[in-house]
């Protein structure tokens, strides 16, 4: 009967101890100063997303062409495009692309390479060898050059352009997380608890998952934090090319392609407003992630 | 604001009136010399203009040969004006019941000796050697027209269906040239006159049929010098072109340059003097904000209908009212009053290209569903056909050529105006390779965009693509309509022309209303800007017309430029 007492004790320690939220934000601004700017620029950019229908009136995607061209004023405070549409609301719904894509390539793709890393690292030997080099023929390519050799591949059979962004983004984000976590994971396998486990016939996909995985998890999450800004600037880079997510859709790699080349001089307001977008969204995640990192890394975090 | 906007006004009004004042004059006396420096926004996929479609093929290799028949450059807006290049002349009367056409080709017309450099292929400076200098005679034009209307097996020949009614080409001496026809057709002067129709020599021809797909050697006004694929090209005077005086220039340096932004930017810095293809409206205000008098902007209309095809073989599009409930929704007059600010579209037309006699009147059109004046009963109307046929809600996928200028600009467009009677419609986008393999070979598409870009307006025959697909193989809709084909063919051995028009009013009101297989959206408008010291040059309703740059010469102060 002790026992059980013991535990409830040491829980409502932990509680007791917990310093309050605002505590929390307030020490990470100390010790964070860029970092907590990423999380505030991440913070409202996630707002943006979900609270879209809520922040304008504008439809981002109906044609207004009684107001093409409006610039930056009262009624449309960023102004408007070529096809009259408000830039500020085509900015707003744009993050939600931005996040969809953005999260949703990297999560895959690093979780991904976190399972095939991880397994590499465990099962060692000729599949480690041949797996690694394959993933170094991946890891050849430029980010952008393969993506845009994976748009070519599967423009043809994937008919949803969001669909196909994602795709072409998350593969060249496995081998990168795979060779990340793979290092982690080759010190984790020497540890005497997973000979342990093998000892007790524990499957390999049990000792995988169960007890290799979760000791990764940190460089896995620097390194989803690190891709949801990559994500969003190779959304913005294939769309400026003509081969991510298409009009009518608010994306603004696609704003910005449409407005840079013929609307530069004589409304140059379609085009600076969506690239500062992408500008501070990647800015905002990489101080995130570097701020991340160094709190997750006890070197990083001894110093 | 208000005063750029007057600005761009006031230039735009000068650049006008320098074309009303006759910018292509040809009463001026023209200057001999300098270097016409032009830029394309192509690459040609070959030299051969026969097999090929393009803009990117005519624009560079026009100026090396020589046409039977070609629209007459001091007029080239006329849809009807030929005049003989090769031929002497008139272009010649029809005979027997006119069956018959017999043409006197021109005497003393030589074939170029190059002057061979490092940079001239040998295959050019081989057949240079042996063939230039002598002269061209009829039988290098019964070799080409063979080439044209009936290709051996493996040798393309892009334009065959326009010879169709072309019985045999013969030659009974050295400077005759005969046509002997299967039936009288009004389609088959413009044909002759198409500007693919580039002169080969039959030596050549004899030895290897392919031989022009990579090489350069004719008797237009202009020698070649070299050609860096993906580069550029350089040409310089044919000393013994066969026109007294011409070509002005002492040579030409073409850029391919795909970038529109590119292009501009030459211009604007001087790097290239004109581009013959168009620009769309915002970058000919900003040129001419830039540039002011050192600018010319001429413009006309476009013979390039932008097309809405509805794939007739899949669900729910093979029902009539839904076709016809997309074609509703479209405000063509208030489309064409805005897209014109920002796209090369401008003109409400029908079938036929706007203003040819042939074409309907604005009356006529507005007889036609989808171009009713009267936009909230059409849109109505699109939302009771569509109730009725059950798809309410329609949600499909638009298909579109990845190409800004202009087709995705009026695919954004469409897709709003389809979703003002409720229709969700997402865009696929697809490069030009594998758009068209959509259209030809997979026909996987709900509803396309496409184009009927000709050069001669000749809309007996521009009108094909209303055909069955089993005759027409440039018909995406996937109809067959015996009714249709029947009309097409009556109207094209008709030489009524009131028959013609009669027949034409039909074919447009089935093809575009009753049975709604497929739509025009807006025809094309064509903006060209040029250095104003760029002259004797007009444009056309086509941008394959009028290219062989014989009639241009410079001023000061691009006449000395280097």
């Amino acid at each position: 009967m002790a026992a059980p007492d013991i535990q409830i004790d040491s829980r409502l320690e932990d509680l007791a101890e917990r310093p309050p939220l605002g505590v929390i934000a307030a020490d990470l601004v100390r010790r964070q100063p860029l970092g907590a700017a990423g999380l505030f620029i991440v913070l409202v950019m996630i707002f943006m997303a979900v609270f879209a229908d809520f922040l304008t009136s504008y439809d981002p995607e109906l044609n207004a062409f009684e107001d093409m061209h409006i610039a930056p004023g009262a009624e449309h405070y960023l102004g408007t495009d070529q096809f009259g549409r408000d830039i500020l609301s085509r900015i707003i719904y744009g993050a939600q692309t931005a996040l969809i894509i953005g999260f949703v390539a990297a999560f895959i793709g690093a979780t991904l390479g976190l399972v095939l890393g991880v397994s590499s690292a465990y099962f060692g030997g000729r599949f480690d060898l041949i797996f690694q080099r394959v993933m170094d023929v991946f890891m050849a390519f430029p980010l952008i050059i393969l993506a845009l050799a994976l748009v070519a591949i599967f423009g043809q059979k994937v008919e949803n352009d969001v669909l196909l962004v994602i795709i072409a983004i998350t593969i060249p984000f496995v081998p990168n997380c795979a060779r990340v976590v793979r290092s982690s994971a080759l010190a984790i396998r020497e540890m005497p608890y997973i000979d342990a486990a093998r000892a007790l016939g524990y499957s390999h996909a049990r000792i995988i998952l169960c007890h290799m995985v979760p000791n990764v998890m940190a460089p896995y999450l620097i390194m989803v934090t690190a891709f949801v800004g990559q994500a969003i600037l190779l959304e913005a880079s294939l769309s400026y090319l003509g081969l991510g997510v298409q009009e009518p859709t608010a994306a603004w790699g696609l704003m910005l392609q449409g407005g840079a080349e013929e609307y530069a001089e004589s409304a140059p307001w379609i085009a600076v407003f969506p690239g500062l977008a992408i500008t501070f969204a990647v800015f905002g995640f990489n101080l995130f992630g570097d701020a991340l990192r160094d709190v997750l890394d006890p070197k990083l975090r001894r110093r | 604001m208000t005063k750029v906007y007057s600005q761009i006004a006031i230039a735009l009004a000068a650049g006008f009136a320098l074309v009303a004042s006759g910018a292509g004059s040809d009463a001026a006396a023209q200057n001999r010399g300098g270097i016409l420096k032009y830029i394309i926004p192509s690459n040609p996929p070959s030299a051969d203009a026969h097999r090929e479609s393009t803009f990117g093929t005519i624009h560079p290799f026009a100026q090396f040969y020589s046409v039977l028949l070609r629209v007459n450059p001091s007029n080239p807006a006329s849809t009807t004006d030929f005049k003989c290049d090769l031929c002497v002349g008139d272009v010649p009367k029809p005979t027997d019941g006119g069956l018959k056409y017999t043409f006197k080709i021109k005497k003393g017309v030589k074939w170029h000796r190059v002057n061979v450099t490092k940079n001239t292929p040998a295959e050019t400076a081989k057949w240079s050697k042996a063939i230039g200098g002598t002269e061209l005679n009829a039988h290098d034009l019964v070799a080409t027209f063979k080439k044209l209307i009936d290709p051996p097996k493996g040798v393309i020949s892009n334009r065959k269906a326009f010879f169709s009614m072309v019985e045999s080409v013969t030659a009974p001496d050295d400077f005759t040239l005969v046509f002997k026809l299967k039936y009288p057709s009004g389609a088959f002067i413009p044909a002759l006159a198409l500007p693919y129709n580039f002169v080969y020599a039959k030596k050549i021809l004899d030895t290897d049929m392919h031989w022009y797909e990579k090489y350069v050697l004719g008797t237009g006004p202009f020698k070649f010098v070299e050609w860096q694929v993906g580069s550029h090209i350089k040409a310089e005077r044919n000393e013994a072109y066969y026109w007294k005086g011409q070509p002005y220039l002492d040579g030409t340096e073409a850029v391919f340059a795909k970038k529109y932004s590119i292009n501009m930017q030459a211009i604007r810095g001087g790097r290239a003097y004109i581009q013959f293809r168009g620009f769309p409206p915002k970058m000919r205000d900003d040129l001419v904000k830039a540039l002011g008098k050192k600018l010319t902007v001429q413009e006309s209309d476009w013979n390039c209908a932008l097309f809405m095809t509805p794939n007739n073989k899949v669900k729910p599009f093979d029902d009539v009212r839904v076709r016809r409930a997309l074609s509703l929704a479209l405000d063509r007059w208030g489309g064409s009053k805005y897209l014109s600010k920002i796209a090369i579209v401008k003109t409400v037309g029908g079938i036929v290209f706007p203003g040819h006699p042939l074409a309907a009147t604005k009356k006529e059109l507005e007889q036609i569903a989808g171009y009713w004046p009267d936009l909230e009963k059409s849109r109505a109307e699109a939302r009771r056909l569509l109730k009725e046929a059950g798809q309410s809600n329609l949600k499909f996928v638009f298909h579109n050529r990845g190409v800004d200028q202009p087709y995705k600009v009026v695919g954004t467009w469409m897709i709003g105006q389809w979703k003002k009677i409720g229709l969700k419609v997402k865009q696929r986008v697809q490069p030009t390779g594998p758009f068209y393999a959509t259209l030809r070979n997979k026909k996987d598409f709900d509803v396309s965009m496409d184009f009927n870009c000709q050069s001669i307006v000749n809309p007996l025959l521009d009108v094909s693509k209303f055909q069955s697909d089993t005759i027409a193989s440039n018909q995406y809709a996937g109809f067959q309509d015996a009714t249709m084909d029947a009309m097409f063919d009556k109207m094209n051995r008709s030489g009524d022309p009131a028959e013609q028009r009669r027949i034409m009013r039909k074919f447009e009101k089935r093809g575009l209303d009753e049975k709604a297989y497929q739509f025009i959206t807006l025809w094309w408008y064509r903006i060209i800007l040029h250095r104003t010291a760029v002259k004797g040059w007009k444009t056309s309703p086509s941008h394959y017309l009028n290219l062989d740059l014989a009639n241009i010469w410079l001023e000061e102060p691009l006449l000395s430029a280097k």
